[in-house]
């Protein structure tokens, strides 16, 4: 059963990786929308899905890394390369600064919180001269590696397609540590988990630290995907999609979360033909979704498959239940 | 020798005073109980023990050492566990996984290892697993390891919140109301396993109960409270023949 799971995984990473041989430039970009969107659910998913901390200002981490990376190698002439660790440094620091005054609060006031931390961040890159104000930063060279320049679309989707698979398996193995339990342990019951020894306050602002750091992953290479940013793409909308996507998929479910990425992006493109219709169609669907699939396309399982034997099963005299 | 020692005790919410200067020790490997009228103010002793109310004034001490103004995850890791009055299980997660909770305040491993998959990594992965699996065997709920904690009988509930108090390794656990909503056949086998962790464990047991027949049968030593005041103490027989003890509960029955 598990082996086989493994075997279609590898078959899909494999399809992914032939993918560009088969698409054209325009469908190419658009799974590379949902790589991106990929990366960036699978960080908020930490915080949202694992941890069960509401968060309405993420792009705030995406904008942290582009931004980052943009300044570094515009105005610093850094190597793109060398940019990662500082922009995943900035968001690091950006995770716990909005972290910190949320972790008294509840969800309804840490949807404001962080709302709020969003915006301040949006306004900051447009009027700030370092960020280039609301016109953005263009110019942005491209990565290289040796003397080879990446600059097709091919190129950034392999970046993004890399950067993707190792944040569905930084997730996964999180997820699958005493860490990421912990995390799940605030979410089902903060009081019950700071109990059991869990030091609540260090692993939230864990949480929102290592969401931060793979958001800003996704937006290091979105600037050098795009060679010019603008605060437009950091908008409360990003992310509410980006939030609509963990929410669709599944909250805390890294194969569903991936699914609701990719929703997320291929059915306003799939809609196209319907025009003008075609957001009222995607909000349609979205809340048809919702009524009847509440948990997510593919929710968390958290009952696994009884390993018990059956010798177990009649094995119980010294103890009866019977409530 | 005692383990715990509550000295002058105070806790106030606004113009309620909720325990009022209240003292008591517990021995060393005892099964000892805290009883007391509805609203006496048990749990919130126990929510101070453990770092959930700040008390107002006092002193608590574990072997030695002050637990006021200490966190519940730091006092947990000093070796108090517990359980709550209104069972709070992770609902979601499977008893197994609830029962791993206890050992995180016992292991170490943080983002690199769970990342690269590290030697010393693995090798605490399977400690926590074992030792999960263990406390589950010890309270008797291993059928229902991987199903989740909410679609467990409330029975199971209960024993496996105990497993999972007794995860973290505790010197002392504090039981708060472990019997409520238990049937005549659980309460024996509640009774057994209480024994058990204190006989094979060598753990101490405070709890909180207000199943007589149950305090009489495995508490050594019973404190008594009402209005947040200490009104006895001593073994089963002396504490229940008290007349201020008697007046307190029957004072109490004829409000109801
Ligand atoms: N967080 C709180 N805020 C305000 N008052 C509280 C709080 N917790 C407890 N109290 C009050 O303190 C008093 C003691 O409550 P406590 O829960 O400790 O009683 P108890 O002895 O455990 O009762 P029971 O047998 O019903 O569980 C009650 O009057 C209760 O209303
Ligand atoms: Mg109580």
């Amino acid at each position: 059963m598990k082996k086989y799971k493994k075997h279609s995984l590898l078959l899909l990473v494999l399809a992914m990786f032939l993918l560009p041989f088969l698409l054209d430039i325009y469908w190419l970009d658009v799974i590379t929308l949902v790589l991106f969107y990929v990366v960036l659910t699978q960080g908020l998913n930490i915080v949202v899905g694992y941890t069960g901390l509401l968060d309405l200002g993420y792009a705030a981490f995406f904008a942290v890394g582009a931004y980052t990376t943009a300044i570094l190698m515009t105005t610093f002439h850094w190597s793109f390369w060398l940019t990662l660790p500082v922009a995943a440094l900035f968001a690091a620091i950006a995770g716990i600064i909005v972290g910190t005054p949320t972790l008294r609060l509840r969800s309804d006031y840490l949807a404001i919180v962080t709302l709020g931390f969003g915006e301040i961040v949006r306004i900051l890159a447009i009027n700030l001269d370092i960020t280039g104000s609301a016109s953005g930063i263009y110019g942005i060279p491209r990565p290289t590696i040796g003397s080879y320049v990446l600059s097709s679309q091919q190129d950034f989707y392999y970046l993004i397609l890399i950067i993707a698979i190792l944040s569905v398996l930084v997730v996964y193995r999180l997820g699958h540590s005493r860490i990421g339990r912990a995390w799940v342990y605030i979410r089902e019951d903060e009081d019950a988990a700071e109990a059991m020894g869990i030091n609540r306050i260090r692993l939230k602002l864990l949480s929102y630290a290592t969401g931060a750091v793979i958001g800003s992953l996704a937006g290091s290479i979105f600037a050098v995907k795009m060679s010019a940013i603008a605060p437009l793409s950091f908008s409360f909308l990003q992310s509410v999609m980006i939030l609509l996507a963990v929410v669709l998929g599944g909250l805390g479910s890294i194969p569903g979360v991936v699914i609701g990425a990719a929703l997320v992006i291929v059915l306003p493109e799939v809609l196209r033909g319907a025009e003008d219709w075609r957001y009222l169609i995607f909000g349609v669907a979205l809340v048809i979704m919702m009524i009847f699939r509440p948990q997510g396309i593919l929710p968390k399982k958290y009952e696994t498959e009884d390993r018990s034997d059956p010798e177990e099963e009649t094995n119980d005299k010294n103890h009866s239940i019977s409530v | 020798m005692s383990i715990l020692t509550v000295k002058n005790l105070k806790l106030q919410f606004g113009g309620l005073l909720a325990v009022n200067d209240l003292s008591f020790t517990v021995e060393k490997n005892s099964i000892s109980s805290i009883i007391g009228p509805n609203g006496a103010g048990k749990t919130s002793v126990f929510n101070m023990i453990t770092g959930f109310y700040r008390p107002t004034s006092g002193e608590i001490e574990l072997d030695g050492t002050s637990l006021v103004n200490k966190k519940p995850s730091q006092i947990t890791k000093l070796g108090m566990a517990r359980t709550f009055q209104n069972l709070r299980l992770f609902p979601n997660l499977s008893a197994l996984d609830n029962v791993k909770s206890g050992m995180h305040c016992r292991t170490k491993e943080a983002v690199w290892g769970a990342l690269f998959h590290t030697k010393s990594q693995k090798e605490e992965e399977r400690l926590i697993e074992e030792v999960a699996q263990e406390c589950i065997d010890f309270v008797g709920v291993r059928k229902y390891m991987q199903r989740s904690a909410k679609n467990l009988p409330y029975g199971a509930q209960r024993y496996l919140e105990i497993a999972r108090a007794l995860a973290t390794k505790p010197k002392i656990l504090l039981l708060d109301e472990p019997a409520a909503g238990l049937n005549f056949e659980e309460k024996q086998y509640l009774i057994q396993l209480i024994r058990r962790i204190r006989d094979e464990f060598h753990i101490t047991v405070l709890m909180i109960e207000h199943d007589m027949g149950l305090i009489k049968e495995i508490s050594e030593h019973i404190t008594v409270i009402d209005y947040g005041c200490k009104i006895a103490e001593g073994t089963p027989n002396e504490v229940l023949n008290n007349e201020k003890v008697i007046e307190a509960y029957l004072g109490k029955e004829e409000v109801i």
